[in-house]
């Protein structure tokens, strides 16, 4: 069974994530053999996927700079999407190669991992036809977006764990006008500490991917990048 | 020489991919798995690489554009030397005579796949079981918006799939059984799959080692025959014979205890669904039902089908005919090569014919374009090179659009007439039943001729059934009495 390193990193810079996990995938890519799923968290920033339309982000530059909020554009697929603190944000770095090249069985195998996650926390959710993503009724908990490179995955869910959801009424989420965001915290009525969702969905990962999931820390960049040392 | 960059096949389900952006320019050098361009489907985007090392020269699908896999969205002139990965995509060209001309440089580029045998290029020039028949066939009806794609409607699953020619998203990945699978054809992988045989165990005789359709036969021990072919043998007037039951899907698989089980549609299911439902609320469907007497047909097609083989390098098949026959039927009725728009009516000066191609992996339903301007012999070269190209996946979006009027062939699986689905936004399609052998009544005596029952569904918004009737006849008067002069 091939490994799967994971780690979850606290709270990291979205363009820091990003050259993580382009270390990473160079490294698969390069014909090394470790793959990993980080798990993290990101301070208030906006993604423009690869299909973003501008209209979707309904303020100004400068309004969202005054909130706190940050906008990046990205190489994932999907739209535009929002993520902050209490998000749970998960980046598989897989190599889908020989046996699962298939981006549709990639995206369901993720929600697969979020909707048994979920179930162990209480939360009935499920897929909604068309619609990639995990919904709750006709509220989406989580979303996804992947970039693929040579089979090599980067990007990948968001759950919305403790988010703040008022923030998604910046933008489209997804290029879905109306479309409901909720998150485990207004569900539960209770707030979960991120690492204990993320330790949940390691061994459920483990169990759709067929990876032996073993801890280890993500390769530090040579300019270390100081949030990713804490790692572990 | 030059290499296609196709539009990669992302999964399963997935028919088509949106071309987002080019990371390279015409002119630009490439390397060898080099990300070329990127694409996306759904909630993914992913950087396609560079199937061969050498000068981005053409660009055929601009930014945006969303195309069926398979499709060649651009062309790589590789340099002198660099053949390695050009071979390689010829080689996965079925059938293709391989790739030592590659040394031969540019010109000939495309030639490979042209040069093929002539038994090869026309097995699959019949009209193929068209999905339109309402049943539930195959993508037809897809053409209008989406040209049909050359997937998700082979028997199975992965082991009958073709991998995207040129993709190479093998790059990082490539396993010696995709090697193995690389060097055989189509045809050798669907005989394997049927015979559960494992390619990769056998040696092959031709090109490069590749098993060829005789070394697996060969191995199929008491090997019950040249396995069946969804397409069958064009020149066996009863394609009954041929025509192999072949599931759509793969068998359902249930979970215990369960007395059902629940798949998602692929992406081209889907869009199928979408097409045919849409096409029936558009259309008032009216279907009518001829019988032609073919004993002329078949007769000139004995008569001559060894000269026209010899001279135009393609057999000769029922299909020019009915598509000759239709030609000039269309010429007569223009109402028939049209299409409502609004409160219009748009008559197309142009003759251009669908025709359903049954492929190893597939079906497609290529254009035969401006047929009116063709002789029989025109018409028979241009079916066999446009289903030659559906084989190879060398059709550009071009050659699967524009279509006036759709011919397809539910006969060759034996079925007496369907009542197919139009293919919006034409106004008719002509279903071809199997032609057989019937009893008859011939100048008050009982005859045995070769008969074949076509069925035309039409819209009835804008065609009236004495018109449909009348162009009906026209096409029996010309089946039956045509002097195709021209043949030879």
């Amino acid at each position: 069974m091939r490994r799967c390193l994971h780690a979850y990193a606290g709270r990291v810079g979205y363009a820091e994530a990003a050259d993580l996990q382009e270390r990473c995938a160079r490294l698969l890519k390069d014909g090394g053999t470790v793959e990993r799923l980080l798990l993290l968290e990101h301070p208030p920033v906006i993604t423009l996927g690869r299909n973003a339309r501008s209209a979707d982000v309904l303020h100004d530059e400068a309004t969202l700079e005054s909130l706190g909020v940050a906008v990046h554009e990205t190489n994932r697929g999907g739209q535009v999407t929002y993520h902050g603190p209490g998000q749970l944000v998960g980046y598989p770095i897989l190599d889908l190669s020989p046996d699962r090249r298939d981006v549709a069985r990639y995206l369901r195998d993720l929600e697969e991992v979020l909707i048994r996650t979920l179930s162990q926390f209480g939360v009935t959710a499920g897929r909604a036809p068309g619609l990639t993503g995990v919904w709750v009724g006709p509220e989406k908990i989580a979303s996804l977006g992947v970039h693929l490179s040579r089979w090599v995955t980067t990007h990948g869910f968001a759950l919305n764990v403790n988010t703040d959801l008022s923030r998604f009424g910046l933008i489209v989420p997804c290029g879905l006008r109306g479309a409901a965001v909720t998150s485990m915290q207004r569900l539960l009525g209770r707030t979960l500490p991120l690492e204990e969702v993320a330790a949940a969905i390691v061994p459920v990962f483990g169990e759709v991917f067929g990876r032996e999931m073993a801890p280890g820390s993500p390769p530090v960049a040579p300019a270390a990048a100081p949030a990713l040392t804490e790692v572990a | 020489m030059r290499v296609d960059v196709i539009m990669p096949q992302m999964g399963e389900s997935i028919a088509e991919g949106t071309l987002t952006r080019w990371l390279k320019k015409p002119g630009d050098k490439v390397a060898r798995d080099e990300p070329i361009f990127e694409i996306s489907t759904d909630k993914v985007d992913a950087e396609i690489p560079s199937p061969a090392a050498g000068t981005l020269v053409e660009i055929k699908v601009q930014e945006g554009q969303t195309v069926p896999i398979n499709v060649v969205v651009a062309q790589i002139e590789t340099e002198a030397g660099a053949a390695a990965g050009a071979g390689k995509a010829a080689a996965q060209a079925e059938g293709a005579k391989a790739a030592p001309e590659g040394a031969k440089a540019a010109p000939a580029a495309q030639a490979p796949a042209a040069k093929q045998p002539p038994a090869a290029s026309a097995k699959p020039a019949v009209p193929a079981g068209g999905g339109s028949d309402g049943r539930d066939r195959a993508p037809q009806a897809e053409a209008p918006a989406a040209p049909s794609a050359p997937a998700s409607w082979g028997p199975g699953p992965s082991a009958s799939r073709e991998i995207p020619k040129a993709s190479s998203l093998a790059g990082s990945g490539s396993t010696v059984d995709d090697l193995r699978r690389v060097r055989s054809s189509p045809v050798v992988r669907k005989i394997a799959q049927e015979h559960h045989v494992d390619i990769s165990r056998l040696s092959g005789t031709g090109v490069s080692g590749r098993v060829t359709k005789k070394d697996i036969l060969a191995a199929i021990e008491g090997g019950a025959a040249p396995a069946a072919r969804a397409g069958g043998p064009p020149d066996r007037p009863a394609p009954a014979a041929a025509a192999a039951p072949r599931s759509a899907a793969p068998a359902p698989v249930y979970a215990p205890g369960q007395r059902s089980s629940i798949v998602p549609m692929t992406a081209m299911r889907k869009k199928i669904a979408e097409h045919m439902i849409a096409s029936r609320r558009t259309s008032a469907h009216v279907t009518t039902v001829f019988e032609v007497d073919m004993s002329r047909v078949m007769r000139l097609r004995e008569e001559h089908k060894q000269a026209f083989q010899e001279r135009h390098g393609v057999k000769l098949t029922p299909t020019p005919f009915m598509v000759r026959a239709a030609v000039e039927a269309l010429k007569a009725f223009p109402e028939i090569n049209a299409s409502i728009e609004g409160d219009n009516v748009v008559y197309k000066k142009d003759m251009n014919i669908g025709i359903a191609v049954a492929l190893d992996w597939g079906l497609i339903v290529p254009v035969l374009k401006h047929a009116d301007d063709l002789s029989l012999s025109g018409i028979a070269k241009a079916v066999a090179d446009l289903a030659e190209r559906a084989r190879t996946k060398k059709l550009s979006p071009d050659d699967v659009q524009g279509g006036t009027f759709t011919i397809t062939n539910p006969g060759i699986f034996g079925s007496l007439f369907g009542t197919p689905i139009i293919s919006q936004p034409q106004v008719a399609i002509l279903g071809v039943g199997v032609i057989e052998k019937r009893v008859v009544v011939v100048q008050d005596a009982i005859g045995i001729r070769p008969m074949v029952f076509l069925a035309l569904s039409f819209d009835h918004r804008l065609i009236d059934g004495a018109v449909a009737d009348q162009f009906m006849a026209h096409i029996k008067a010309t089946l039956e009495q045509g002097k195709f002069a021209e043949i030879v």
